[in-house]
């Protein structure tokens, strides 16, 4: 399990088998604040991520349930994203600290989500440019007050963060130069969220799909479920071979991650419509719907549910 | 119709909602709380008239926890339909608790119904019938949910109220003369009730929702519906009625902004 940095720069692919009973035994291993931190594991040259555990956040994962990275240039360093709070954003700081004393010079804010939103305060000092979708201020300014107070009560107000927003919006497209590494930046259509922002590591081809690639975490569908299977296919002509996703291992293979996540989709799309076809009331259809893909998602009881109220909302009127 | 207004329910709201999450310790002062609220909503919208419990004349079924709370599915059953004359839904802790009451007519098979419905907070939801003999009969389920009032309709208001006011209506089975039959209405409609923040102007979006809609089935009322601001976006209703083959399904909905929509529909009857 790429979790576990016992092999630091390990890119073996996982079974999902593997990667499922790694995750379950994350979410039933009591962990401190201090333990729940796991290392940095470097998945590709001066590439760096730590992954999150499949859970929501709590005081003792500290919000740190996304996957977050850092890539280290000739000139500079990229992180995206800071993680799930200032508390773990200040851990991923301290971690970076400890592998390159170059200026961290772009911070990305891959969507809306305060998993990956709120350690952005963490890099203050370093006065990054933050980079995010053109419609990430906006979905800040609508949820990110809504967010910082329940992570509040969850983390302490110290250890939540601030909302930040991002200093550069990208429209569609944006290229950043690290010093003899350019990372490719791509603003999405609704998809994960409204402001999903994915990212290749032009030299080693490397995609960040952010949350558009969830792996072994069930999916959270807060944007557009027919947009989304789009996007999937606009990441799929990238070509890219390897993937570091949004929730999952530090690293895969992106063919078959992206094919399960497209498969579950597909799953909720059709037999949402078959239920709105067949009249079936959402009540009834929340306990219904994509149920073949129960055993093969954690937290999968907590979000198929919503989803597919998401499914009714946009494919009802269809 | 009493309506508790917006301001007052807000500064009701503010004074008694403990933070959440409810910890277990507090949980006798939080039910007394919930107690005393439900006390002064229900002064609110039925004045002096005494409320009953009861376990057999209305049902309410709602998730214990909301997966969305801006859209959260209420079933309310009346084993004994032909008792009934309306029913209440009631959300106590959402700003303006009134949520919809529906008064059924002649063609109406009053034994069940479904809304969809915005929760604001962890919250008692009361479902009370009114008998045709004129009593006052409430049920009540607690619900954990949060947010779904001020969640932002769509991206812009604009795309919000594209097609506002179309309407479609299912049936489900196939119909005979006397014998019920279950419909879902469908209406598109914003339904803006003050807390959304447009956005890109950073404004609140003014109030906009249905708040009147008639059902009826030829010459007959299947019935009447008052809403206030807890309806969902693109209102959703599902209920029964008894077709007599006499002519379509007729709903006319009205918004508070004097919107006025008119549609009918053939039942399975009349296209058969």
């Amino acid at each position: 399990m790429s979790k576990l940095p016992s092999k630091p720069a390990s890119i073996a692919p996982v079974t999902r088998r593997q990667a499922l009973i790694g995750s379950f035994c994350l979410c039933c291993t009591p962990t401190s604040a201090g333990a729940a931190r796991l290392a940095l594991t470097e998945v590709g040259p001066d590439i760096f991520v730590r992954t999150g555990v499949h859970e929501e956040a709590t005081l003792a994962n500290g919000g740190g349930i996304a996957n977050v990275a850092a890539i280290v240039g000739r000139d500079g360093v990229l992180v995206t994203d800071a993680g799930g709070s200032l508390a773990d954003g200040e851990w991923l700081r301290a971690e970076i600290r400890k592998r390159t004393d170059k200026p961290i010079r772009y911070l990305l804010i891959t969507h809306v989500h305060p998993d990956h939103a709120f350690g952005a305060a963490a890099f203050a000092g370093d006065q990054p440019t933050i980079i995010g979708h053109h419609a990430l201020p906006a979905a800040l300014a609508a949820r990110g007050e809504f967010y910082r107070k329940h992570l509040a009560q969850i983390l302490g107000p110290d250890r939540a963060g601030p909302v930040v927003y991002p200093t550069e919006a990208v429209k569609d497209g944006m290229e950043i130069d690290l010093g003899g590494r350019v990372i490719r930046l791509m603003a999405h259509g609704k998809a994960h969220t409204d402001c999903d922002l994915s990212m290749l590591d032009v030299a080693t081809g490397l995609l960040f799909p952010a949350d558009l690639l969830f792996v072994d975490r069930v999916p959270s569908v807060d944007g557009s479920l027919r947009g989304w299977l789009s996007e999937a296919e606009k990441l799929k002509q990238l070509g890219a071979s390897r993937a570091v996703p949004g929730h999952g291992p530090a690293i895969v293979d992106f063919a078959p991650a992206m094919a399960d996540l497209t498969r579950y989709l597909a799953v909720l799309r059709d037999e949402t419509r078959a239920a709105i076809a067949a009249n079936l009331s959402i009540a009834d259809a929340g306990r219904t719907i994509a149920q073949t893909e129960r055993s093969r998602w954690a937290l999968f009881d907590d979000y198929n549910a919503r989803n597919v109220v998401a499914a009714y909302r946009e494919l009802e009127w269809e | 119709m009493k309506i508790l207004p917006l301001a007052l329910g807000v500064a009701v709201i503010g004074a008694l909602l403990p933070a959440q999450p409810v910890v277990a310790a507090d949980a006798n002062a939080i039910d007394a709380e919930r107690a005393a609220r439900w006390k002064t909503v229900a002064e609110y919208i039925f004045g002096d008239r005494k409320i009953e419990p009861t376990e057999t004349l209305i049902k309410l079924d709602a998730p214990e926890r909301a997966p969305d709370a801006a859209l959260m599915p209420v079933t309310l059953t009346m084993p004994e339909k032909h008792a009934i004359r309306s029913v209440y839904l009631v959300i106590d802790d959402n700003p303006s608790p009134f949520a919809a009451h529906v008064t059924f007519g002649p063609a109406a098979d009053p034994g069940a119904l479904q809304l969809r419905v915005r929760v604001d907070s962890y919250t008692n939801v009361h479902a009370v019938a009114e008998t045709k003999d004129g009593r006052l009969f409430g049920t009540v389920a607690f619900v954990k949910a949060s947010g779904g009032c001020s969640a932002p309709v769509e991206a812009s208001d604009e795309e919000a109220m594209k097609g506002m006011g179309e309407m479609r209506m299912k049936f489900t089975g196939g119909a005979a003369p006397g014998k019920p039959v279950e419909a879902t209405l469908m209406i598109r409609h914003p339904n803006f009730n003050g807390m959304q923040m447009n956005q890109l102007t950073r404004n609140y979006t003014p109030a906009r929702y249905i708040d009147k809609l008639s059902v009826s089935h030829g010459d007959s009322k299947i019935f009447d519906l008052e809403a206030d601001i807890s309806l969902s976006t693109n209102p959703v209703i599902t209920f029964s009625f008894v077709p007599d083959g006499n002519g379509p399904v007729k709903v006319v909905a009205t918004d508070t902004k004097n919107g006025r929509w008119e549609q009918s529909f053939d039942t399975p009857l009349t296209t058969n």
